[in-house]
Parts: structure tokens; sequence; C-alpha cells
């Protein structure tokens, strides 16, 4: 019998419409899969009686012929999702015991295509991070451990625990959220598919904000096959959501021809970082090499501001969670610390210090701070500019290609606690995947290759704007060409 | 009202500026579907959005976007096509977004000027500076629990238009009319309803004073001022306290500052080094809000005609004295109620409208306007219906009654409520007009009175009047007062 937890979501799609297995078979398995997974801390929530209720529904749907792609998967949902009646903390004490009473447009989406909630994904507090180690409810682990090492390695951050859920088969595929890398990054070192659509691609209705003019959801998926299906039930308009587009979402595994010939792709110089390792180096090489012989023409192209990218990121970004996180003062709901004759600005204090972890703490300082009267001009203000100007670099690149080679990381996993306390350092995991992100352009992260030590490597394709079908196609040439097929050797739970 | 205030070391120049806050009229909020009903039990009139629950996004409510550019177009001011949306950060209970969603340096609405009537007769420009789209926010409640505050969402994301003046007027009453004009251009672009007591309709008012010619003096800025009287009154203490402070050697704090209606003056709130740093930015969830000259020439097709232009057809087409027309115009409800009845008094008298302008207004801006400022009613509280007022002066100008007849049923209807014919009828007002009957009074009074006639014969012609007075006195008022001078002066003059 196929090992219900190890396939690919096209698999399990088509297992489940050929009548292979049903979904309640497959939740069932990821269920236990995940109660034997406890180690890796990957799920803050499990929601069992919701999943086998929603896993019968969807064995309705395909016995009376109105089934979907997603329709019976199993999947994750990261903690910042709101879904209705469940745990939606974005990993943070603040919102102790919230549990919303709405549901968010994209998880709404993914309902109603017949897809199955396994429970919430542990993720970086407010999506805030590199290593998921700044969640409330303690760090993730990465199912991956360097060759012969028995330490605990980060699945990257901040869809950290979805990341995990996929990579250790106890979720077929998971949502993330991407504000600055916080899906290629974690999908990078977890050699998973991760994909970023363009902003406005997805409706961010319910998903408990970061920043808001950078945050997307996107798939964390086994296959470019998977993330192209799941892609396409969580996109779409949403008229409550101002800032998405009202494009058609087209049929994205449909663009799946695998013919990229006469394709420009660009290679931009400054992605060539001092002191990226070289195994980093040749892995960007050597993919470059599959798209070639698959046809497609290399181009040298410039992104000329592409170093300013990360300080513009660190201010534009905590601009906006400043204000967004001013939310959580413990009047309507969540954490509230009373005492004995609280002021109203007493309460509000030791609430927000018991309540937000050190890196969200870090980021409203920083976020105040940058917009405060007589900072504004020279920080926020110009770090806007200077978001225009990147987003301009990708204008003039896409004259001369259609799609844009880079690493997703400068590096492979590190082991847990490595650096906690040099936070420059873990800002320095989104130098590749920022830049995309304040321009709005969708990204994709392919795995290709381990490193040295054994630890997975992705590359990064970077579309243009609504260019996600393009973009899942040249990754499904390049996922071809690396043939990247390894998984995690099990060390969690039983049988380990 | 003089321009200079006198201080004890001389004269002295107020210069005031009001941020006149406007409730949108609007079924729902400026970025949720919540509705807007005022008085409604606490907390029933909330959204997820306008409780800022976690993810919640707004969205521009179209109507209200087309209020603030319909009252732009009624203070006749510049447009902007492209307007931004800003968060304006601070920390409050009752705000829970912990930011307001204002509209900080790019405001839906620019520049403009308004002209006001002053009570000299004399006219004034205001210059306008600016309207923008803000949300209001909620209210809290600390009367209802010893100690803890309770938090009203209604209000919560309320759509307000703040409409901020240039630092044009120099006296209360310049204040009090630029208030009062605003307040009827939006009434009658149908905007925001100007319910002050309600909250729909406060100031902020910043007043500052300095040597007549001399560059601005430091301000100060009372919030929430919800009456005119009261506004006036911050005005005229606010004058007199910075004069006093800087007449003894002080200085003016840059401060905000509360009225108290008890002792009817300011006290300080928060002075500027306790102001927020409200860290404006333009709020990420919001698009720039853009739309074409073609949306808003069609607005301004469908505006409804305004005070000055009513009051310009009003002297134009109905000859009413240009001071009635002013009276009548200065409140929609009162031109509404005044055109109401002109038609309706057509149809009952069968007379053409042009016949019937100056009647009907000066019974409008006379006799009831005077009876409901006894009575301390509004126009729309009127105990007289528009059948009931048109009714009566038909019976007027069909001369069924004089018109001082017509002023003793009018106070009848204000009290018993019954129709003026009615009144006519029942208390036999009905005029006398028969000559036969009226004639052979006069002869009578005549007789009675040679004496009086032979004086007046004698050059007397005061007296003509007395003989006015015998005929209505036998009459009880009654004796139509044109036959009475048809038939008394060719008798007399003999």
């Amino acid at each position: 019998m196929t090992d219900l937890t190890k396939m690919t979501l096209s698999a399990a799609r088509d297992g489940l419409q050929g009548g292979d297995f049903t979904s309640a078979e497959i939740t069932e398995a990821h269920l236990s899969a995940i109660a034997d997974a406890s180690d890796l801390n990957a799920f803050i929530e499990v929601t069992s009686d919701q999943a086998m209720d929603m896993a019968a529904k969807a064995d309705a749907m395909i016995k009376d012929g109105s089934a979907k792609a997603m329709t019976g998967i199993p999947i994750a949902i990261k903690d910042l999702y709101c879904t209705k009646g469940v745990h939606s903390q974005s990993a943070s004490h603040i919102l102790d015991g919230f549990k919303p009473e709405y549901e968010s447009t994209v998880t709404s989406n993914l309902w109603a295509d017949g897809a199955v909630m396994l429970g919430k994904t542990n993720q970086d507090e407010f999506a805030m991070g590199s290593s998921n180690e700044n969640s409330y409810y303690g760090p993730v682990k990465n199912p991956w451990r360097a060759d012969g090492e028995t330490k605990d390695y980060v699945p990257g951050g901040s869809s950290g625990g979805s990341a995990a859920a996929v990579a250790a088969n106890i979720s077929i595929a998971a949502t993330g959220t991407d504000t600055g890398g916080s899906i290629r990054q974690p999908a990078s070192f977890a050699g998973l598919v991760g994909l970023k659509p363009t902003y406005g691609r997805c409706s961010r209705w319910g998903m408990i904000a970061f920043a808001s003019s950078l945050d997307q959801a996107g798939p964390l998926t086994r296959s470019v096959r998977d993330a192209a299906i799941m892609m396409e039930s969580m996109a779409g308009y949403d008229p409550k959501d101002s800032t998405s587009t009202n494009v058609p979402v087209p049929n994205y595994e449909a663009a799946l021809s695998g013919d990229i010939r006469g394709l420009k792709v660009g290679i931009p110089k400054e992605y060539r970082v001092d002191g990226m390792p070289g195994e980093i180096e040749k892995l960007w090489s050597q993919g470059i090499d599959w798209l070639k012989s698959a046809g497609a023409q290399i181009v040298d192209i410039s992104l000329p501001h592409t170093k300013y990218a990360l300080p513009t990121y660190y201010i534009v970004a905590p601009a906006e969670c400043s204000s967004n996180l001013a939310r959580y003062d413990g009047v309507k709901y969540g954490l509230r610390v009373t005492g004995d004759n609280l002021s109203l600005d007493d309460m509000y204090k030791k609430t927000r210090a018991a309540g937000f972890g050190d890196e969200v703490k870090r980021r409203i300082l920083i976020g105040t701070y940058v917009l405060s009267a007589g900072y504004y001009d020279a920080y926020y203000l110009k770090a806007q500019r200077v978001r225009t100007l990147i987003a301009g670099d990708f204008k003039a690149a896409y004259e001369k290609c259609d799609v844009i080679l880079t690493p997703t990381a400068p590096s492979a996993a590190f082991a847990l606690g490595d650096k906690v306390s040099d936070p420059l350092a873990m800002y320095l995991n989104d130098v590749f995947t920022v830049p995309a992100s304040l321009a709005g352009l969708p990204g994709i992260s392919i795995p290709a290759g381990l490193s040295a030590e054994g630890l997975p490597l992705g590359l990064q394709l970077l579309g243009q704007a609504f260019g996600e079908s393009e973009l899942l196609n040249v990754a499904s040439v390049l996922e071809s060409a690396a043939g990247f097929t390894q998984k995690p050797a099990k060390w969690w739970g039983e049988n380990s | 009202m003089s321009n200079l205030y006198q201080g004890a070391t001389g004269d002295w120049e107020v210069v005031i500026g009001l941020e006149i806050h406007a409730q949108v009229i609007s079924e729902s909020k400026l970025f949720s579907g919540a509705a807007t009903k005022f008085g409604s039990e606490p907390n029933t009139q909330v959204s997820f959005v306008c409780s800022a629950q976690p993810g919640m996004l707004p969205v521009i409510n179209d109507e209200c976007v087309r209020q603030a550019v319909r009252t732009g177009l009624a203070m006749g001011c510049q447009i902007n096509l492209r307007s931004v949306f800003d968060r304006k950060n601070y920390f409050y209970a009752d705000l829970p977004q912990g930011y307001q969603i204002s509209q900080f340096k790019d405001p839906i609405v620019g520049e403009g000027v308004l002209t006001v009537d002053l009570e000299d007769g004399s006219t004034k420009d205001i210059g306008v500076e600016r309207l923008h789209l803000e949300q209001d926010a909620g209210k809290s409640m600390h009367d209802q629990h010893p100690n803890m505050t309770y938090v009203d969402l209604n209000r919560s994301g309320v759509a307000l238009m703040e409409i901020v003046s240039k630092p044009d007027m120099r006296n209360a009453e310049e204040a009090g009319a630029y208030f009062k004009k605003i307040r009827s251009l939006v009434r009658y672009a149908g905007t925001c309803d100007g319910n002050m007591d309600q909250g729909s309709m406060r100031a902020d008012v910043n007043v500052s004073v300095r040597r007549p010619g001399e560059g601005l003096g430091i301000r100060t800025e009372t919030k929430n001022v919800n009456s005119i009287r009261y506004m006036m009154q911050v005005i005229e203490s606010e004058t007199r306290r910075q004069v006093d402070v800087l007449e003894d050697g002080g200085t003016i704090n840059q401060e905000t500052r509360l009225f108290e209606v008890a002792t009817g003056t300011t006290r300080t709130m928060r002075s500027k080094e306790e102001a927020h740093d409200y860290r404006y930015f333009p709020d990420p969830d919001l698009l720039p809000l853009e739309f074409s000259q073609e949306f808003v020439d069609e607005l301004a097709k469908d505006m409804p005609e305004l005070a000055d232009a009513k009051k310009a057809r009003f002297i134009k087409d109905l000859h009413i004295n240009a001071y009635n027309a002013g009276v009548l115009v200065a409140e929609k409800e009162s031109a509404d109620y005044f055109e109401e009845l002109l038609a309706a008094t057509v149809d009952k008298s069968g007379k053409p409208v042009s016949e019937l302008g100056t009647l009907v207004s000066n019974w409008v801006s006379g006799d009831l306007f005077g009876a409901l400022k006894k009575l301390g009613l509004g126009i729309s509280e009127s105990p007289v219906s528009i059948a009931h007022a048109a009714e009566l002066l038909s019976l007027q100008i069909d001369g069924t009654i004089s018109g001082r007849i017509a002023k003793e049923v009018f106070e009848n209807m204000l009290e018993s409520g019954k129709s003026p014919e009615a009144i006519v009828e029942e208390k036999g007002l009905r005029q006398v007009s028969d000559t036969g009957e009226i004639e052979a009074m006069i002869d009578e009074i005549l007789a009675a009175n040679a004496d009086k006639v032979e004086e007046y014969r004698g050059g007397k012609d005061k007296l003509y009047g007395f003989f006015v007075g015998q005929v209505m006195k036998n009459t009880g008022g009654k004796a139509n007062p044109q036959v009475v001078n048809q038939l008394l002066r060719p008798k007399l003059d003999g």
C-alpha cells in the first residue's frame, strides 16, 4: 500500500480522485504522523476533529463528482491565518486565547475547494524572523540535520512550522506567508518548493498583518506542480482587500509545459555578495547551466540598488508593523495584564511588555523611531524612495529578460541558537529575497541540491508581476534538472 | 463687532481659525459596512473592521467619498482628484486600531473662500484651507463603573469631514458666522445633518492674539466645542486670558485646551511637550484615492440648489426683499418650509406665485419665526402645518379676513391647533365688506362725534385715524379697511 504521508499533493489528488484511498484515510494517517512528530514543534494546534469532518465532506465531494484539485488534501495552516473558532495568534502571547469569529479569504478559498485543515503551524511571532526561534510556542526544529549531526537545525522562518511539517511528511502541503522571504527561505532550508506570488495576487483579509505593503500568502509544497495547484486555489481578487488586484487566476498547472526554449533568464551581478559560500555560488552556476541546456538564453543583468534593499526593508517593514501591532493593547481581546489601580497607560505597558517577544519589540521600536517627527524624512521617506528605485531596477531588467535566477539564501540551515544573539546576522538571511518583496514581484524557491554538510539548498526564480504561470513553468524545468529527491532521515518520534 | 480687543495696555488683534468636524451622512462607516445610526445601544453598530480584529482591512465607502466631494463643491473649493489616506498613530482605549485613518498631506478637498454675512450688513471673506476625510473614534464611558472605563465603539470608524479654515477670523461674531455658513452649506448639500447636540458637528477652536500689524502670536487649540454659543465663549475667554497673560509679561504656551461649560472658560488639557507624535504615514492597507473629473462633474450636475443661489432666485423671481430672502435661506429647513408654503398658497388662493412672494415671505420670516422663537421651537417642530398656514394666508388674500384678524387667528391656531377656517367661522371673524352696513355705521359715528368732525374739517387731519378706529371698534375689527377708507374720506371731507 502507498505510504499515505509521503505523496506529493498531485499524487494524492490523483489517488483520491481515482479512488485509491479516501481523504479520511490520508487525513488520519497525517494526524498520527503529527502526533509522532511533536519533537519538531511544527504545530501549535492540531484540529483533529475538524480535520476528520472536513475529510468526510471532501470524500462526499469526490463521490458526487464535485471535487476540485485540492479536495481531500490534508494541509497545515500557518498560525497567522485567521481560522474561525480556531487558535489564530500569529504565535504571539499577546493574542492569548484569541479565536477569530471569521475565516481568512485564503483559507476560505482552500476550504471551498475541499482542502482539509490538519491544524495551525508554528512560526516566528507575527512573522518576524528567519529561523522560527521567535515564537511564543518555542522554536521549530528542522527535520533536516547535517550529516552525522545530532544537534537541531532551524527550519528557516518565519513560516518554519509549515516548512518543517511538509518536509517531515506530517502535512502534504502548507500555507505560508512571505513578507521579506518567509516562504522562500524556509523552503530553501527544508528542501521544499515555496512560492511567494505577486503582491495583490492573494487577499490579505484575515491574515494577521506584519507589514501590509509586503505581506503575501503562498504555498510550501513538495513539488512545483503542487505549488501550482495550491496557488490556484489560494489566489484571487477580494473586494475586502483594497490592495488585492482584479486579475483572473490562470490555470497554473496547465502552464507547466516544461518548454522554456528561447526564454531569457537574467543573472544579476549584484547578487554575488561578499562571503557567499562557494557551494552556493557553484549551485547557482549549476542552475544557469540547467536552464541553458533546456534552451533558455542567459542574460547578464544589473539591479544596481540591490545593496540598499535590506536596509530599506528593515525600515519599511518595522514602520508598518509598529502601527499594525498598535491594536494589541489589552483592551479588546487577547492578553491583558491587570493590577490594582493600573492606569490605562500602565495597563498598555505591562500588557505589551508581557505579550510581545524581543524581536517584535525590537521592530516596534525601530518602526516607531523611523516614523517619528524629525526622523521621518531621513528614514521612512527615503526608504520609500529607494523602494521605488528598486522596483525601477526590476522594471529595467525585465526589458532584457523574462525571469531572474538567484540563490534563495546565502547559506544552508544553521544550528538552533547560532544567530539568536546577532539580529543583524539574522537579517542577512533575507538578502536575496527582500528585493523582490519590496518590488511586489513573485518569487519561487526550488530545492536544487545539498550542501557539503548534507543540508538542502534552494535556487530562487523571480518573475514579472502576475507572471506566476511562467515562473512556475521555469521552476518545473529547474526541478526536473536538479532531480532533488533526498528526504531528511527521520530522527524524531517512534522508529527513529 | 470690533476687530480689536481693548487690553489694559492697548489694542490687541485676535486671530481665529476653526477646524470643524462634520459627520458625513451615510448608511455605513468610512471603511466598514457597520451602520451609523445615532442613539443605538452601545456596541451594536460594530463590525470586525471597526473593532480592529486581527487581519481586518479597511475598504473605502464610496458614498462617503461622494459626500466629501459634494461638500467641497458646495464650499466652492478645489477638488483633488488624487488624495491619500494616512494613519495618525496614538494609543487610547476607544481607538481600537491604535491609529486613526485620516488624510494628512493630500486631502480630498483643497482651498476655497466663503463669504459670510455679518450683523452690520457687511460681508467678510474667510479662507478654507482644506477638507479631509477621517474616521471617528469610539467613546469612553467613565461613569458606568466605580473603577473601570467602558468603551462604546458605535462611533468608531464613522466618517467625518474635517474642514479647516485659514486663520482669517478676527472676532467671535465672524467665527460664529463662518460656522453657521458651513453648517448651512452641509445641510443644503445633504452631507451632514449639522446636529450639534448629537455631536454631528463640533469644532476645534484655535485662538491667538497679537498687537495690530505684528506677526501671528502663539495659538491655543480648544478641542471639541459642540455649540456655537460655546465657541463664541471660548474665543472671548481665550482672548481675555491670553491678553491678561501677555500684559502681565507672561508668554502663551502652545497647548491643547478644554472648554468647561460651567465656568464658560477653558483649561489646559495637554501642553506642547505632552503633545502626541502622531507618526503619520500613508496607510499601506489603502491605495491612494483617485477619481476622474467626470466623476466630480456628475456630482456637480446633481447638486441641490444652495443657499446663495436660492436667495438670488427669491429676490429675482419672487420679488422678495434681500433681507427676507437672507433670513429664509439661512437654514435649509426654513427655505424648504417657505417654498412649500408658497406652492400651497398658490394652489389654495389661485393667485400667481409672483404676487404672493412678499406676503408669504413676510409671514414666514415675521409672524411664524416670531412665534417659534417665543415657543423655543425650530421650524421643523412648527405647530402650524403647511396646509393650515396656506389656508390662513388665502383667507387674507381673498379678503375674508384682514391682516390684523389674520394675526389673531394665527395666535389661536398656535394654541388650539385648529384650522383657520374653523376659527374664523367659530368666532365670526369674517371681514365686513358690505358697504351699506359700513356706511350706516359711519353716519352714526360722524353724528355722535360732530365736534371732532368740525375739528377735522378745521384742519386737524390726524383725527382721520380716530374715525377709522371707531369703525373698527364697532365692527370688532372686522370691517374691511379698504371699504372703510373708500366711504369715510368723502363723508368727512364733505
